[in-house]
């Protein structure tokens, strides 16, 4: 399947149709979250209603994580296979990531202050997000730091990979100090276990947000891919259009009969 | 091996003819552990229950001041290219880089260490702690800053992105080497805490040249 | 108090629950926004630049 979506045109045509299913079904996904966890959820019995934000907070944390992965995968798949559309799906994830990421630690501000009296908590979930939100912004940053914009998607390409295998130990070590410092009581965000009658609008929340993960990946993957184009265009005229696609335009064509 | 060493002896020798560099190092680590008792008040109680963490986050920063400058003046001047053309692979230059980084900044920082304990009025007890598991942790800072120099070389404001893109990857050095200082002082002794330590100075070892000898490359191409 | 004034206070969290539904949608809404108005914009430079072709007579 990577490398039928390789070709940069079909890529485009295939994400064309895929764009208006995915925008369709997050928005009726994300409509059905919101109702559930807004209406039909009942008020947590320690948490009272504070734990609608939960809602929203755990399902980002998910997202933070997998978008990071996703974006360690597919720098990957650019370093060692060299697919043409692996860097340009990195760098389109990651502002995606980091915006789960903000919401993720904003939402857990917003829900540890009634639970725990002060703005920010320093437990084991929060602040292995607030690195993770780090790292997102080195990748950006990086990425972004060169003029050569090449060199920039490759060194970011490698960033993610040293990111993710330095991932576990950060995560390990956050732990380790988060158990190290905690008094007795357990700080743990959410409590000890989840009802059933809470999970269920966890996961539908969950599920908006990955197809929104989806649509914004498609969308984002094909703006680059038409700024680039333009790109060409502008710097080389018809001809790069037919290299940038992988087929000749008519013009150049119809050019080349005359 | 010849060249190797050749290496690390030619750093060394630019950095004693530069003087400024192995001073400035020092000095901003001194300078930064001083101003806490400052900032937070002589109280004695309280520096020492904080002790470990100022002198530990000191001595991040000032690892991280001078690794800018690990490989932009090679990259500058060519040498880089010459090293990369050279027998030498890539990857055991930035080994020598790093040793020589280190023996001009960690180890340093390592001998001054007792010295500021006094200053943040750290448990005596401690002291072998903290000066092991510098001696253990700073070698991984090296290698590990050296991936991130490697990646800037050649962007716009290096400094600054270099710094955020290696403080995060210093989280786990600086944890275990400040509980290391914590342990000792309890029951459980340092052991386990300098063995981690250890292990992340040994999973560096390979691995950073790996990565960082990568990052020279697409910087040279 | 009616029941839809109650709902909104959220039994006393109202100010904490709504403004992380609120801080949600705008990142994320925002997001969605300034990626599609990108979307429409390349697009339409993209269509500038490449006038429709038309079949050769």
């Amino acid at each position: 399947m990577l490398s039928t979506l390789a070709n940069p045109a079909r890529f485009m045509r295939i994400s064309g149709a895929a764009l208006s299913w995915l925008g369709g079904a997050s928005l009726f996904v994300l409509a059905a979250g919101l109702v559930w966890s807004l209406l039909l959820a009942p008020p947590d019995y320690q948490q009272g209603e504070s734990v609608r934000i939960m809602f929203i907070h755990v399902p980002a944390a998910w997202m933070a994580l997998s978008v990071y992965l996703f974006v360690s995968v597919a720098s990957a798949v650019a370093l060692v296979w060299r697919h043409p559309l692996a860097e340009i799906a990195a760098q389109a994830a990651a502002p995606i990531g980091a915006a789960f990421t903000l919401v993720c630690l904003a939402t857990g501000s917003l829900w540890g202050r009634p639970m725990w009296g002060t703005w920010w908590v320093w437990d084991a979930r929060l602040t292995s997000v607030l690195v993770l939100f780090f790292l997102y912004l080195g990748y950006i940053a990086l990425v972004n730091a060169f003029d050569d914009t090449s060199r920039g998607a490759r060194a970011g390409s490698l960033l993610a990979l040293v990111g993710v295998v330095n991932l576990p130990i950060i995560k390990f070590s956050v732990d380790w100090w988060n158990t190290l410092h905690q008094p007795a009581s357990v700080v743990r965000l959410g409590g000890p276990a989840i009802d059933v009658s809470l999970l269920i609008p966890l996961l539908v929340m969950a599920l908006g947000f990955g197809l929104l993960f989806g649509w914004l990946l498609l969308l984002r993957m094909r703006t680059a891919l038409n700024e680039r184009k333009a790109r060409a265009l502008r710097l080389y005229g018809g001809a790069a259009a037919g290299d940038a696609d992988g087929q000749q335009p008519v013009t150049a064509a119809r050019a080349a009969q005359r | 091996m010849h060249a190797f060493l050749g290496l690390i002896r030619h750093d060394l020798r630019l950095a004693a003819r530069q003087g400024g560099d192995i001073g400035l190092v020092l000095g901003f680590f001194i300078l930064a552990v001083i101003l806490y008792p400052f900032g937070i008040g002589p109280e004695p109680e309280l520096l020492r229950r904080i002790a470990a963490g100022i002198i530990w986050v000191a001595a991040l920063l000032a690892a991280v001041l001078s690794l800018d400058r690990l490989f932009a003046s090679d990259y500058g001047d060519g040498g880089l290219d010459l090293i990369a053309l050279s027998a030498m692979p890539l990857e055991l230059a930035v080994l020598a880089k790093s040793a020589a980084h280190w023996l001009t900044t960690g180890l340093p920082l390592v001998v001054v260490s007792p010295v500021l304990a006094l200053f943040v009025d750290l448990d005596p007890a401690a002291l072998p702690a903290l000066v092991v598991g510098l001696l253990l942790g700073t070698p991984a800072m090296s290698l590990i800053g050296a991936i991130a120099a490697a990646l800037s070389l050649g962007a716009r404001r290096p400094g600054v992105l270099l710094t955020l893109l290696v403080l995060p990857l210093y989280l786990p050095p600086l944890i275990f080497g400040t509980a290391a200082v914590e342990a000792s002082l309890s029951a459980e002794g340092a052991r386990a805490h300098l063995l981690l330590l250890a292990a992340l100075t040994m999973a560096a070892l390979p691995l950073a040249p790996l990565a960082a000898g990568a990052a020279l490359r697409q910087a040279l191409d | 108090m009616s029941a839809v004034a109650a709902y909104f206070t959220m039994g006393g969290y109202a100010g904490f629950v709504w403004p992380a539904y609120a801080i949600t949608a705008a990142v994320l809404g925002g997001l969605s926004v300034h990626s599609w108005r990108r979307y429409r914009a390349s697009c339409e430079a993209l269509a500038r630049l490449q006038p429709p072709d038309r079949a050769p007579r």
